[in-house]
């Protein structure tokens, strides 16, 4: 069982609130995934769950015990930090055992606990080296391979493949998403990436100037976004942003008047906006298509094309001076300079409110 | 003959060192000079012009034990340095732990201050000194040079051990306290063990300041905890002319320094710049 | 005082500032059972004899004349000042550290560059010329004395006859200047230590990159190698001076500060008047004049220079 439960926590730091009220339930055997942008607080939130750092307010309990202010060594859970902080003058065995001989653990017991990690990881071969021997991705695993002895309730994670190089980013990304199905146990991870996010996680939370945005499955984070915040960072290419106005509202659809001019009807509750409001229009990339300037009313200027060789990604100008993104297939082809039309699908739109709030849709996909 | 420009550039470096190598020569000279002067009979030694070569003796090195006692001196020097050098560890270290990995605001302001009592010239509280060891019985006593050398060098060595410990990222201790070290383990097995060439360094610097020291060694002790240094001094009474003599003390006294110095010069340079240089 | 080096770590990111901990009361009572011992000790180093000099300075008190301690104000500064010695010292201090921060300074850069080009031997040559900082300064000054300067049998002696000059006597015509010598030999070489150091973090891509724009030995040298070393020459200049203020054992192995005050300086004053007149009072009052000159020189520097040897530019 590992079921982490945080009421109201907060940290503050030199008078500064970097977590202002906290409220988070994992699950067991859950992947979570703490995300947001530098300087959110996700970090901290980590740190504090691993008892690095003290909590100024709140609690933090696992499976029912008060850990808020239990040693870290004795809250029964283990970290991956983003540096791999391996015990330089150790080898990897040593490494990898050095918690279990801290805590008396019978030498045989020990050795098979290590194998078995090493087992897993791969790392056989290795166990006599020293830290400085290995490449980058093997150093990811030994410090894995660190946690992994432990046994531990929890495993955290400190943006673990910020360090390593593309490629090798995402074979690590498979691996931690094959050891996590492979081991049954629950993790928090903590990343600035919203692509590792979303391909680890049962479960993300947005996190933003120390608070938390949104949680939910990465999906339910994609399809529904909360607040433009969640919406924008959530996605790549990020979602586009328009600025409007409403023009008339009844039950069952909006009607919005772009700054550029076009008007749209969107399938979305009339309930919580009138005419006359400011409003913004969000759209992902992938939900625009580029038609003949003739067969559109929103046309736009072609500005930089890139072709990636599955998709194309077209960056365009609206007649007010606003930018927007577009997926486009792989053999698009576009002229910088060029007219086009727009086609928006408009079940995909997404409309805030001035304060940057959703305005809900009519067919809510299930989260 | 035109030179090529590989060839121009071949002849640039010969010639520099050249000039490098007699830099260090000239620099070198007296060194060498000391160290074949005591291989020299005294009458060889003060000889007009004198000898570059000569039958080499080593009745020098025999003698100063028997005339001076070198080494009563020389185990002053021992004690001294490296009881000063543990002592002043003991204190270094643990101070040098909790500023780099539990700063505060005060952490910088200490430093500086502990660098600022550096500034006190020694003259300006000689005679305080001098008195307290004369009314406490500790003049010309080892136990003085030590709490002296000790002190004088504790801020040299704060600021080293710390500029070294501030290399080791934090994350390692944490990653250790994770581990369930305790703070005595956290030091004992993870971070003594990374720092030891730091540590070993700072000890080697405190060894030759001391070691080296000249101004309290010279006012504080008369004979019987006098050090080299002080031994040294007395060869320059004008009575009799003993420069063998005298060269062989010295290339004795400086030449486990020299040695020291020389095998860990890039280190050492760290805790004589208090770490502004590495 | 901007003191940045020390905190190159906290200032990374807003999230990492939080890193730097919580004040948890553990960690007070860590910082203060670790601290404490070093900060008392020097407290106490510092505050007890500077108290005690003080006081003494204002009574009359020789260690000749025991049991006539009268309060006799700042009458030993005015003795000491007015002392044929005082000036005599104080200029020769000045003098003394002047000269050889010049030498110092201006030879170990060039050195420091000189051997930082690879030639055959680099590693031998670097080892002679930082041996004299590790030889100890009583040794130095007799070998300097006896075997190199010594108007007969020394080596420069032997050099002036055989381009038929006469031989100097060093010590009796040119005292200071003798006695500067001996101290730059020392000192040099710690400055080429910490500057020939230095000089191997300088970035070989921005000397590369200079050299593409077209910049030659000497506009590298001065546009790029004098920067780099701006502030290890800082940190040369900081503790030679600190080290140089007290210059004693090279004199009083030499010259004992003769003839007449020529090579006296205030630390060899302060001596003579303590340790050989036994005039507890005067000596220390010529300590805290000392003491203050050192602080004026230690403040002066700080701001010429400390911002240099504190800001780490990163």
């Amino acid at each position: 069982m590992a079921d982490l439960k945080i009421r109201k926590l907060r940290k503050v730091f030199d008078g500064l609130e970097i977590i202002k009220g906290v409220d988070l339930d994992i699950n067991d055997h859950e992947f979570v995934v703490f995300v947001g942008p530098s300087g959110c607080g996700k970090s901290t939130l980590l740190r504090l769950i691993a008892g690095l750092e003290e909590v100024t307010s709140g609690t933090i309990s696992l499976d029912g015990r008060d850990i808020t202010d239990v040693t870290p060594a004795k809250r029964d859970l283990a970290m991956v930090f983003q540096t791999y902080a391996l015990y330089p003058h150790m080898s990897v065995r040593k490494n990898m055992s050095f918690a279990l001989d801290l805590a008396g653990i019978d030498k045989s017991e020990v050795e098979a606990k290590v194998q078995d990690a090493a087992r897993i990881l791969e790392l056989g071969h290795l166990l006599e080296r020293k830290p400085k021997a290995l490449s980058g991705g093997q150093r990811q695993r030994v410090a894995i391979g660190r946690a992994i002895v432990r046994n531990p309730k929890v495993f955290l994670f400190d943006e673990p493949l910020s360090n390593l190089d593309a490629a090798l980013r995402v074979q690590m990304r498979l691996e931690l998403a094959r050891l996590h199905h492979d081991l049954n146990a629950t993790m928090i991870y903590v990343t600035h990436d919203q692509v590792e996010a979303m391909t680890l996680a049962d479960k993300v939370v947005v996190l933003n100037g120390g608070r938390i945005e949104q949680v939910g499955s990465p999906m339910a984070l994609y399809h529904n976004p909360v607040n433009q915040f969640v919406a924008g960072f959530i996605g790549t290419p990020k979602m586009g942003f328009l600025d409007a106005r409403v023009i008339s509202t009844d039950p069952h659809s909006v009607t919005i008047e772009l700054a550029a001019g076009t008007r749209l009807q969107l399938p979305i509750s009339g309930a919580r906006v009138s005419a006359g409001n400011k409003v913004t229009l969000g759209i992902r990339p992938e939900h625009i298509e580029v038609v003949k300037a003739s067969e559109s009313a929103f046309q736009v200027e072609m500005d930089v094309t890139e072709h990636l060789g599955s998709d194309t990604f077209c960056y365009v100008r609206t007649s007010s001076g606003e930018t927007l993104t577009v997926r486009a297939p792989g053999d698009f082809t576009g002229e910088f300079g060029q007219r086009v039309g727009l086609a928006l699908d408009l079940n995909h739109c997404h409309l805030f409110d001035e304060s940057g709030l959703t305005i809900p849709k009519l067919n809510q996909r299930a989260a | 003959m035109m030179l090529t420009l590989k060839q121009t550039r071949q002849l640039r470096t010969f010639l520099l060192g050249l000039l490098a190598w007699a830099v260090g020569l000239v620099m070198f000279f007296p060194i060498f000079w000391m160290i074949l002067t005591s291989f020299k009979t005294e009458l060889a030694a003060f000889a007009s012009p004198p000898e570059l070569f000569f039958t080499p003796t080593l009745e020098n090195y025999v003698e100063i034990q028997q005339r001076s006692g070198y080494f009563s001196f020389a185990w002053n020097s021992v004690v001294v340095s490296f009881g000063s050098t543990i002592i002043g560890m003991l204190i270094a270290v643990p101070a040098a732990y909790s500023m780099a990995f539990y700063e505060s605001k005060r952490t910088k302001s200490t430093l500086l201050w502990m660098l600022s009592t550096k500034m006190l010239p020694p003259v300006g509280v000689l005679m305080p000194i001098y008195l307290l060891c004369k009314n406490t019985g500790l003049l010309d006593t080892r136990t003085a040079l030590v709490i002296i050398y000790t002190l004088i060098n504790l801020p040299i060595m704060v600021w080293m051990v710390y500029s070294f410990f501030k290399e080791i990222p934090k994350d390692i201790l944490e990653a250790a306290r994770l581990d369930g070290a305790t703070p005595l383990q956290e030091i004992s097995r993870v971070l003594l063990p990374i720092s030891k060439g730091g540590l070993a360094s700072t000890m080697l610097l405190s060894l030759i300041l001391s070691w080296n020291e000249a101004f309290w060694s010279l006012n504080l002790t008369a004979s019987k905890a006098a050090p080299l240094t002080a031994l040294i001094a007395s060869y320059s009474s004008p009575e009799g002319l003993f420069w063998a003599k005298l060269s062989a003390v010295s290339t004795l006294a400086c030449a486990p320094i020299l040695i020291i110095g020389w095998l860990s010069q890039k280190q050492l340079v760290r805790g004589l710049s208090f770490g502004a240089v590495k | 005082m901007n003191t940045t080096s020390l905190d190159s770590r906290t200032t990374q990111q807003p999230e990492d500032k939080a890193r730097q901990g919580g004040v948890s009361r553990y960690e007070n009572r860590l910082r203060l059972a670790t601290v404490s011992p070093s900060v008392l000790l020097l407290l106490v180093w510092m505050i007890v004899p500077l108290a005690m000099t003080i006081y003494f300075s204002t009574i009359r008190y020789n260690l000749l004349y025991p049991g006539e301690n009268d309060f006799v104000g700042l009458e030993n500064f005015y003795y000491f000042i007015t002392d044929a010695g005082f000036l005599a010292g104080a200029a020769n201090t000045l003098i003394l550290v002047g000269s050889v921060l010049l030498i110092s300074v201006v030879l170990g850069v060039l050195i420091s560059v000189l051997v930082d080009i690879d030639f055959w031997g680099r590693g031998l040559v670097r080892v002679m010329l930082i041996s004299p900082f590790f030889i100890m300064p009583t040794v130095s000054a007799l070998v300097w004395k006896n075997l190199l300067l010594h108007p007969v049998s020394g080596i420069f002696a032997a050099i002036w006859r055989f381009f038929g000059a006469t031989p100097v006597d060093w010590f009796t015509h040119y005292p200071m200047f003798s006695i500067i010598m001996i101290v730059s030999w020392q000192w040099l070489p710690f400055a080429i230590l910490i500057l020939m150091t230095a000089m191997q973090s300088l970035d070989q891509e921005q000397k590369d990159a200079a050299r593409l724009d077209g910049a030659g030995p000497l506009a590298i040298f001065w546009h790029i190698t004098l920067p780099h070393l701006s502030r290890p020459i800082a940190v040369v200049v900081m503790i030679e001076t600190i080290f140089l203020l007290s210059v004693f054992a090279e004199i009083y192995t030499t010259t004992s500060g003769g003839p007449g005050y020529e090579t006296t300086n205030l630390a060899y004053l302060i001596y003579n008047q303590a340790l050989l007149q036994f005039d507890v009072g005067m000596a220390s009052a010529g300590g805290l004049i000392a003491v203050v000159i050192a602080n004026i020189a230690a403040f002066v520097l700080i701001r010429l220079i400390g911002k240099n040897l504190t800001d780490k530019a990163s």
